[in-house]
């Protein structure tokens, strides 16, 4: 199959670094980069810290490439136009504009949108952030002085919200309908670290508790909890996930669940690739079907997927990897972790907030967490790549801590 | 090629040497030291690498 015209839907960080990939590989033909965004493509880590916190200007976030400028990969960009639908029989993605985009090869990268709070849309002062326009828009309700901010939900988007509106010195609430902070992350234990973290900045966090109206006319005034309190507020950040996006390829053919169904090389069909926060595969290093929404994941696999069209398909076997910068803390977690695994920690103390935790199931270790410990965490993270069992896990963290 | 790192914004992840471990390490202190400024070009492709996979684009590669 000749692969003349490649197009890559989503222009960010998967659909970018798949982009250099292919350049890198050699492939000289046509690549056309459609975003729904008028943006080049930016980085989404500091939007919730840098950017908020005033220490990273937003036009400082636009991503670069490893070989020189951007503007040498010799790229079709297609900025602010939607891809509306996909024609697989004929090979074709539909634009919104009437457009139809002929491809030889498509990536599929288009990340996923954060989930809002029902019956919330005509009312201001109620944000999400996922964009560099939401960051800019957070920033400057935070530059107008409010008296309280809300966060609802404490995963790490929230949670890292909550850090920077607290260390510019404005009264934060996390609201968090689990039991902790990051629970289905990190699990009950790291989780409650992370909400002793917060409550030591001064954060009110509320845990175990769900919001059950969000009240105002225009503006956000107050939200009522579960608790029965109720909280004056007039800015309200929503981390409550994301959902994939896929609606744009309803009825194409291609299996939708939670992502785009991929087969074990980031195939979802002939010619069409998938990666980043949208797409679903079976990793076979665990065994497990999953859809990572990690940075180092989206450039990791847009590259795999990238190798994987050009005909080189191995399967894509990564051990998962982020970071998450709350304060002056650190968290990083090298593989897997759930609230049903065994969690124990191997170096430094809880207490200290400086510490590496291994996550452990069926005999097996799956997970290397650090807070504060990124060295250790990258030593030990190649116990995860190997499939080190649990015990000799343990054995070695001992021997080399 | 010359590696260039900018410890201001460096932030000792060591992502870099999980892809070009032969050019970066941290170690227990939690820095990172490039073990070559100047690395052969047999490890371009690498080096790019952790130039990409750097979450806080510290690494610049010149020439
Ligand atoms: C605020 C924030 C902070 C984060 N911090 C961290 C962190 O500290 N550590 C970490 O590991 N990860 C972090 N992440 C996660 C990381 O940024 C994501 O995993 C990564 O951006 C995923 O890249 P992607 O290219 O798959 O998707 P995205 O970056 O979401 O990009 C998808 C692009 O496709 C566009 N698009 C969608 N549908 C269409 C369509 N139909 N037509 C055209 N274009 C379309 C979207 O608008 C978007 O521009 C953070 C994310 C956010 C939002
Ligand atoms: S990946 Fe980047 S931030 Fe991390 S140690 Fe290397 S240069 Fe520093």
């Amino acid at each position: 199959m000749s692969l003349d015209r490649i197009v890559i839907v989503g222009a960010s960080l998967a659909g970018l670094r798949a982009a250099e990939e292919l350049r890198a590989r050699g492939h000289e033909g046509v690549i056309t980069v459609v975003g729904d965004e008028p943006h080049r493509p930016y980085d989404r880590p500091p939007l919730s810290k840098q950017v908020l916190t005033g220490a990273k200007p937003p036009e400082s976030t636009t991503l670069a490439v490893a070989a020189g400028s951007i503007d040498d990969l010799g790229l079709e960009w297609r900025l602010g136009e939607s891809a509306t639908g996909l024609d697989l029989p004929d090979r074709a993605v539909l634009l919104g504009g009437g457009e139809r985009l002929a491809f030889d090869g498509l990536v599929i990268a288009t990340g996923a949108t954060p989930r809002r709070l029902p019956g919330t849309d005509h009312l201001e002062g109620v944000h999400t952030l996922r964009s560099l326009d939401d960051s800019i828009a957070i920033r400057a309700a935070l530059a107008a002085g409010p008296r309280r901010v809300v966060v609802v939900g404490a995963g790490f988007i929230g949670a890292e919200v909550a850090a920077s509106t607290r260390s510019l010195g404005i009264e934060v609430s996390l609201i968090e309908a689990l039991a902790v902070p990051l629970e289905r992350s990190l699990g009950p234990e790291m989780g409650a670290v992370v909400a002793d973290l917060h409550r030591d900045h001064g954060v009110d966090v509320h845990l175990g508790v769900g919001v059950v109206l969000i009240e105002g006319s225009d503006r956000v005034e107050r939200i009522r909890l579960s608790d029965g309190s109720v909280l004056e507020v007039d800015l309200v950040v929503v981390g409550i996930g994301v959902s994939p996006n896929t609606e744009w390829l309803e009825g194409s053919g291609l299996t939708l669940d939670n992502g785009i169904v991929c087969d074990a090389t980031c195939l979802a069909a002939p010619g069409v690739v998938a990666a980043g926060d949208v797409a679903r595969w079976p990793n076979e290093r665990f065994d497990e079907v999953m859809r990572v929404e990690h940075w180092d994941n989206a450039i990791e696999m847009g590259e795999h997927a990238a190798r994987t069209l050009l005909g080189d398909a191995t399967p894509y076997t990564p051990v998962p990897w982020f970071w998450s910068d709350q304060y002056d803390r650190k968290i990083q977690l090298a593989g897997l972790a759930s609230p049903d695994d065994i969690v124990e920690v191997v170096s430094g103390r809880l207490e200290d907030r400086r510490f590496v935790a291994f996550y452990g199931r069926a005999g097996r270790i799956v997970g290397v967490l650090g807070m504060n410990q990124p060295a250790k965490v990258m030593r030990w993270r190649s116990l995860v790549e190997t499939g080190a069992s649990w015990s000799d896990a343990l054995a070695v963290a001992a021997a080399t801590d | 090629m010359r590696i260039v790192v900018d410890y201001d914004l460096c932030e000792s992840n060591a992502l870099c040497m999980t892809a070009a471990p032969e050019v970066f390490e941290v170690r227990d202190d939690d820095f990172l030291y490039v073990l070559q400024d100047e690395p052969s070009e047999e490890l371009r492709a690498k080096v790019e690498e952790a130039v990409r996979r750097c979450p806080k684009q510290a690494i610049v590669i010149e020439g």
